[in-house]
């Protein structure tokens, strides 16, 4: 009962970070306990060709399971081949990112298992057979410990707390039929919109720059989209008053009721810090706040802070960026 | 339709959290409470869709001590029609325990459409809505934020990172309810004054031994910000120098 189940994470025919996110983590859990990690893709035929990377990032074996209703997102059908599989075999673990996917997947598998799970943990230790794991509640202001003693442990991570990191193991490909009939789930994804695929997102950059009201219209979102774009690999954020202007996406929305992000660098643009924002970013690696109210409770938490005009500050600054970047 | 919603009831976030004396929960004094925030866009959305078809019942439950009966009427004011709670002292940490109890609740209620927040604003597992589906072996559609219906077929959108998805599947159903579906209205005094008269019903919630436990609850560490390290477009070159040499986040 000491292997590792993975789920590996695919979208659209390719394999998320998410996927090498959950073997890295999961080949942790595996080295603790002297199990195997195992990782499991769903897909429409032909996802078994994206199982390399899985097995450069840590997994001793790819469960391939490939079938046409697995061409968009599938909850049922993915859950129910997931937890026949956890009972098929020798595992003591099921794990993955607690990414939009991985937190609707996790408790699924948990209830089919008949055991509560740890969820979106930020760390965690493997401890005489048992997972103890950290989770931040309260929008991010407190800290649990949570000790699973149940059999088998479910536990989904964080996006970003586990970065892939490179262990080549055999990855030696498996099929396996998936359990049920995928086509006849209740749950049917009728569609799944690509969303804009030059557009980096929140939940994977290491860099995001997030712009609020200080910005004064939409249209100066622009000044936030060229600095990210100077940057090369940063997402675009927002707060609440703007996606509830309309002048971004609510997707783009971080804080309390939006995304919960910690990037590297967290560049903060006409953004004065309500606390409902701060609980969707505080635990960003570096903060950068730009503003003109140099009273802005922003400033509290900002590691470097410039008091002045966002529109002004900001064509400086990615122009600088750029050329720093270049030399 | 007949619709339940799961809510629970948490302190409001706008605060700094003391440690209780336990180290295994937060200090409650002077803290105030709410429904919570998911909870309370499942509230709304429930109520718009009675209203939409003018017909059907909204029924509230909640897990925990009597203090949850505050947060119960308060759902009744905003329009519930009769809430049910489940009786425990205080909500244990341990999701699949709690949505066991919810379940055995909701079983044999002849509700369409079962409705829970995403996931509570405090222990934040987000697990509770999804699990009591499976043990009630009803079809589950995670964090949506669009509900629409089409004859006995729900249409619902999810979010996804940097995508969303468009779902359907028929009712009966559990749906958790994202940011973006609607935005609690405020209790009129007329509702509040009808929801002190309308059925709240106590039972004894039924546990199951709990095997997720919480060890341990602290503070996170204090982020030393407050630099400001220069004002305007002058400072920029300082700032870059900064994130290259010392945060070593530009290269």
């Amino acid at each position: 009962m000491t292997n590792v189940l993975a789920f590996a994470e695919a979208r659209g025919g390719d394999l998320r970070r998410a996927a090498l996110e959950a073997v890295t983590a999961a080949r942790i859990v595996a080295d603790a306990s002297g199990g195997q990690v195992h990782a499991i893709i769903f897909g429409a035929p032909g996802i078994g060709a994206k199982a390399p990377p899985l097995g450069a990032h840590g997994a001793d074996a790819v469960v391939v399971v490939e079938h046409a209703a697995f061409a968009q997102n599938n909850p049922e059908a993915v859950s129910t081949t997931i937890a026949a599989r956890m009972k098929s075999g020798s595992y003591g673990t099921f794990l993955c990112t607690a990414s939009a996917t991985g937190k609707d997947i996790a408790p699924r598998v948990a209830a089919k298992l008949g055991v509560p799970l740890a969820a979106d943990v930020t760390s965690f230790e493997v401890k005489g057979g048992a997972i103890s794991a950290v989770h931040p509640g309260y929008t991010g202001k407190v800290m649990q410990t949570v000790t699973l003693t149940a059999t088998p442990a479910v536990i989904s991570v964080r996006p970003g707390a586990y970065l892939p990191k490179s262990d080549a193991k055999a990855g030696a490909v498996e099929t396996m039929a998936p359990a049920g009939d995928p086509g006849a789930s209740r749950v049917k994804v009728t569609e799944t919109t690509a969303g804009n695929a030059a557009k980096h997102d929140l939940g994977e950059a290491r860099v995001i720059i997030s712009g609020g009201r200080g910005l004064k219209e939409a249209a100066n979102f622009k000044l936030v989209e060229d600095l990210a774009a100077a940057f090369g690999n940063a997402a675009v954020g927002a707060t609440r008053a703007v996606t509830d202007d309309g002048w971004r996406p609510p997707a783009d929305q971080i804080g309390q009721t939006g995304r919960l992000v910690s990037p590297d660098l967290y560049v903060a643009c006409g953004i004065s810090g309500a606390i409902q924002h701060l609980a969707g970013m505080r635990t960003s690696k570096t903060i950068v706040a730009i503003n003109k109210d140099k009273e802005a409770p922003i400033f509290k938490i900002a590691d470097y802070g410039i008091v002045g005009d966002v529109l002004q500050v900001l064509p400086v600054l990615t122009d600088a960026v750029k050329k720093a970047r270049a030399g | 339709m007949k619709i339940a919603v799961c809510l629970k009831r948490v302190p409001d976030m706008d605060v700094r959290f003391k440690i209780a004396a336990s180290g295994k929960a937060v200090d409650e004094a002077g803290l105030k409470f709410d429904i919570s925030d998911f909870d309370g866009y499942a509230v709304e959305a429930a109520l718009q869709i009675k209203e939409k078809l003018n017909a059907g019942e909204v029924v509230v439950i909640s897990l925990g001590g009597d203090v949850v009966q505050e947060t119960l009427r308060k759902a009744m004011s905003m329009g519930a029609d009769r809430a049910v709670q489940l009786r425990h002292d205080g909500a244990p940490v341990d999701s699949f325990a709690v949505a066991s109890a919810l379940a055995a609740e909701l079983k044999g209620g002849g509700y369409d459409l079962v409705m829970f927040g995403r996931m509570s604003i405090d222990t934040a597992h987000g697990a509770v809505g999804a699990i009591a589906a499976e043990l009630l072996g009803l079809p589950c559609v995670t964090a949506i934020s669009k509900l629409e219906f089409d004859g006995g077929t729900a249409r619902m959108r999810r979010e996804l990172e940097g995508a969303f998805e468009l779902v359907e599947c028929a009712l009966p159903a559990v749906v958790t309810i994202d940011e973006g579906i609607a935005r609690p209205r405020y209790p009129s005094l007329k509702g509040i004054m009808a929801a002190k008269k309308k059925p709240l019903e106590t039972k004894p919630a039924q546990l199951p031994a709990e095997r997720l436990t919480l060890t341990a609850m602290a503070l996170p560490p204090e982020r030393t910000g407050g630099r400001i390290i220069g004002e305007g477009p002058d400072a920029v070159p300082e700032l870059v120098r900064l994130l290259k040499e010392e945060a070593k986040v530009l290269s």
